[in-house]
């Protein structure tokens, strides 16, 4: 048979006994999603094309999660084509503000995606789905029309590297440091036109939460796709969410991969990306000391219960530096609400800190925190490219949420045992 | 066939700085052309003239799935990219919306900054007429030059109905 994860969920929507790398197919959907940056584009792809019907209601999400709430007239623009396209084609899976969270936090929490699904999102950080043990994909606006016309897609099967995990994590060390330090390995185009396939005993010491974090950021590494086989957390993860059949897919033995990356969680430490590429890792230890001007703690990489709980409990009964800005962003409604019951928000007011209804906003420079020449943030998101949060001088250094709001503290980079 | 003058860029050019999110806010073309590759070359936009050819190293448009990004290269004037490698998203949505791309390691090294370039889409051949040199594109396959002669991707889905 020799087919890894992704090949088994691709052949099985294609119809096919047998796929290898290379093959090109065409698959069914079980998601199509957009949000308020991609979704106008594929509005007017899909009506300049004729066509008047989507293939299936249910199986459409459109989130109006980057610039909303909306940060000025032309966004607001862009979300009314998205909000009006939704409502004439009752799109049942719609979101606009006060429900909305950040697509990628909310499509799992809200059981859209699930086990053995084939999602395309018009959203880069869609193979985030892929924690699930789905083959999730981002994709652009013309892609995102066609799938909504048609309910199929056409993808090319990937090769594969097999990123094998074993031992336990340290502390302050959590899955967006795996993720970092797998980047830091292969570089930011390792994984160009393949999927990883994560897999080894390392698997069961993460929590869905890491799973999440290191999926998400599979596109930093080129890939198409990120994957996790299903075990006992997924399934307990997805048991009141997921409305679908769970459909678990596991690669066979003799499964083909083009190279294995071994990775020791026992000896990953605090990692962070430093401008302008997320390959361009250090260990804490190398860069502390480095004087940061703002914080942003949230995103669908690093903007999900366990996320903001690891920040609450470092900032928790602490002050924020006097010369920095630190900005909390709950993913979704569920997470802000679960952080209020817990008295986490209460704990980042009084750290002084501000917090904000789910937005992407800050994190692609958007607004909520953009920033102006030479100032550097350190971020829980997922890219530190030119100009990816403000001006081009700025400067983004990627980070897990504990050391984030460990820098906020002391106003330099650092760990909580600094403190 | 296409000709025109050669902009180089080099490795891991991502979406961020060929399209910056602060115009995402905007999807008419000629708006987001103005703003093409400010946050690398500020001065691109106004310089370029139609029919001019970026040439660029490995992982060209990696980054965000956001399909202004080859929206706003092809508005400026540019007739075509030819890169080391592309990410996979902008890849896509290039073949997508009809804009030719070409991979082709070879011509990405060797051609300089300023040259005077043509290339045949047909043939996948690109020569650089201030050398003489020329160099062979890495051809699409049949299925993807299917999608490209129905007109793009939305006309390929139409035709399957």
């Amino acid at each position: 048979m020799k087919m890894t994860m992704t090949q088994k969920i691709l052949a099985s929507h294609a119809g096919l006994e047998q796929v290898k790398p290379g093959d090109l197919i065409e698959a069914k959907l079980d998601l199509v999603l957009g949000n308020d940056v991609t979704t106008p584009v594929a509005v007017d792809e899909f009506r300049k094309a004729g066509f008047t019907k989507v293939f299936d209601k249910d199986k459409i999400a459109i989130v109006l999660d980057h610039y909303t709430p909306c940060k000025d007239i032309k966004s607001a623009q862009l979300c009314k084509k998205a909000r009006e396209f939704a409502i004439e084609h009752k799109i049942t899976n719609f979101f606009d503000v006060g429900k909305v969270g950040i697509e990628h936090a909310l499509l799992p929490e809200q059981g859209l995606v699930g086990p053995g699904d084939a999602i395309i999102g018009a959203d880069s950080h869609t193979c985030t789905y892929g924690a699930l043990g789905a083959f999730a994909t981002g994709i652009g606006s013309t892609d995102m029309a066609a799938g909504m016309a048609g309910g199929f897609s056409w993808f090319k099967v990937p090769a594969a590297i097999k990123v094998n995990l074993t031992g336990k994590f340290q502390p302050y060390v959590s899955g967006k440091d795996v993720i970092l330090h797998l980047i830091g390995l292969i570089g930011v185009d390792g994984a160009l036109y393949k999927s990883l396939e994560f897999t080894g005993e390392g698997v069961a010491e993460l929590s869905m939460d890491d799973r999440f974090t290191i999926a998400n950021m599979a596109i930093e590494a080129g890939a198409k796709n990120g994957i996790f086989p299903v075990d006992e957390k997924t399934l307990e993860y997805v048991k009141d969410r997921f409305k679908r059949e769970v459909k678990i897919f596991e690669a066979d033995e003799d499964a083909e991969y083009e190279s294995v990356v071994e990775i020791n969680l026992s000896e990953l430490k605090p990692t962070v990306s430093l401008p302008h590429l997320p390959s361009n890792t250090k260990t804490v230890d190398e860069v502390k000391g480095m004087h940061i001007d703002q914080v942003v703690i949230g995103s669908c990489t690093n903007g999900r219960i366990s996320d903001i709980r690891d920040a609450a409990s470092v900032l928790k009964g602490r002050k924020v530096a006097d010369h920095v800005r630190c900005i909390i962003i709950p993913a979704t409604q569920e997470i802000y609400k679960q952080a209020l019951q817990e008295g986490l928000l209460e704990a980042f007011i009084d750290a002084g800190c501000s917090v904000s209804t789910p937005t992407c906003g800050p994190c692609l420079g958007g607004h909520m925190g953009v920033m102006c020449e030479n100032e550097r943030a350190i971020a829980t998101t997922n890219r530190n490219f030119v100009g990816r949060m403000g001006h081009t001088s700025s400067e983004v250094v990627l980070a897990n949420p504990e050391i984030a709001a460990a820098s906020a503290v002391k106003g330099e980079i650092c760990t909580p045992a600094d403190l | 066939m296409v000709t025109g003058k050669v902009y180089k860029f080099q490795d891991n050019v991502d979406t961020d700085v060929i399209i910056p999110a602060r115009y995402l806010n905007n999807t008419d073309p000629a708006e987001l052309a103005k703003h093409c590759m400010e946050d690398i070359d500020d001065s691109f936009a106004s310089k370029v003239q139609p029919g001019d050819i970026m040439v660029a190293g490995a992982n060209f448009g990696c980054g965000s799935s956001r399909e202004h990004a080859p929206i706003s290269i092809r508005a400026c004037g540019v007739s075509c990219v030819i890169a080391e490698s592309f990410a996979r998203i902008f890849y896509r949505n290039s073949l997508n919306i009809g804009f030719p791309i070409l991979e082709c390691p070879e011509a990405a090294k060797n051609i300089n900054e300023g040259d005077q370039v043509s290339v045949d889409f047909k043939k996948g051949l690109i020569i650089d007429e201030t050398t003489g040199q020329t160099f062979q594109a890495v051809p699409f396959p049949a299925f993807i030059e299917n999608i490209i002669n129905c007109g793009g991707l939305m006309e390929y889905i139409k035709s399957k109905q």
